[in-house]
């Protein structure tokens, strides 16, 4: 693949991206991914195990992290996809939670590989621990 | 009911094989936003290694709702294409208690329709004690 994207540089930073997360866009996703945690749908489950609400999938934020790679590096093949999910995106009844996914260029290994270092929040809250992405890019 | 520490190092049965078709990779892409004709999205595999995680829970007698997702890693040894069929098999690797959750650590290569690794994806699963 070709390196149009000068971004794509050691150190550059990537474009921060904003994604929203409904209710609605659990529901969709519990379905898609089978995953039917009551804690991602249900507020009542959710308060009563001791969460804040509803709170998204952590694999949903970590697949917005994957779109972000996408459009950052025009859809190169991920190597390598992780995070801890250290804050739960609590998604309220009405109106959404706001992902923001930016981040910087690493280094690249000797596989020819590129390291990205992420930063993911909501509301300036980091709610991913130690984002990473290895890409052929 | 803690999670019982003497299963750290065993292997649990495959999954189930799951197909992975056009359909299911554009309702995947697009419950979470992106467009549902382009590559299979990189936490696609998390469909099958879910499976394998709701399998062990149940052989544990283990609540969903008491579970929340510690952290997740994926590591590909080529990208998932549609009419792959993939298996996960699991082993728990770790279990330790924090302040009366379990915190359990689990390992499940990904493998196709040949039995050739495609990805191994790590978990760390939280029990949550009584609330």
């Amino acid at each position: 693949m070709d390196h149009p994207m000068t971004t794509l540089q050691p150190g550059a930073a990537l474009e921060p991206l904003t994604f929203d997360i409904t209710r609605a866009d659990l529901v969709a996703y519990a379905a898609a991914s089978g995953d039917p945690n009551p804690i991602h749908q249900d507020e009542e489950i959710a308060l009563a195990v001791g969460l804040p609400g509803v709170i998204a999938h952590g694999m949903y934020t970590l697949a917005l992290v994957g779109r972000a790679v996408a459009a950052w590096t025009a859809e190169a093949e991920v190597v390598e996809l992780g995070a801890k999910f250290v804050a739960p995106v609590v998604v309220p009844a009405e109106g959404a939670a706001r992902v923001t996914v930016g981040g910087t260029v690493g280094e690249r290994n000797d596989d020819g590989l590129l390291a990205l270092a992420l930063q993911v929040t909501v509301d300036g809250t980091k709610v991913l621990g130690a984002p990473k992405a290895l890409v052929r890019a | 009911m803690p999670i019982d520490a003497t299963l750290v190092g065993r292997a649990f049965p495959p999954t189930t094989s799951v197909p992975v078709t056009a359909e299911s990779v554009a309702a995947f892409a697009a419950s979470v936003g992106g467009r549902g004709d382009g590559p299979v999205p990189p936490t696609y595999p998390i469909v099958v290694s879910f499976a394998a995680l709701q399998d062990f829970l149940a052989a544990e007698r283990v609540e969903l709702s008491r579970i929340v997702h510690g952290d997740q890693r994926f590591r590909y040894v080529r990208p998932v294409v549609v009419g792959d069929e993939l298996t996960a098999t699991l082993t728990v690797t770790g279990v330790r208690s924090i302040g009366g959750n379990d915190i359990v650590s689990t390992s499940s290569e990904i493998t196709d329709a040949s039995g050739a690794v495609v990805c191994t994806a790590t978990a760390t699963l939280v029990h949550r004690g009584g609330a």
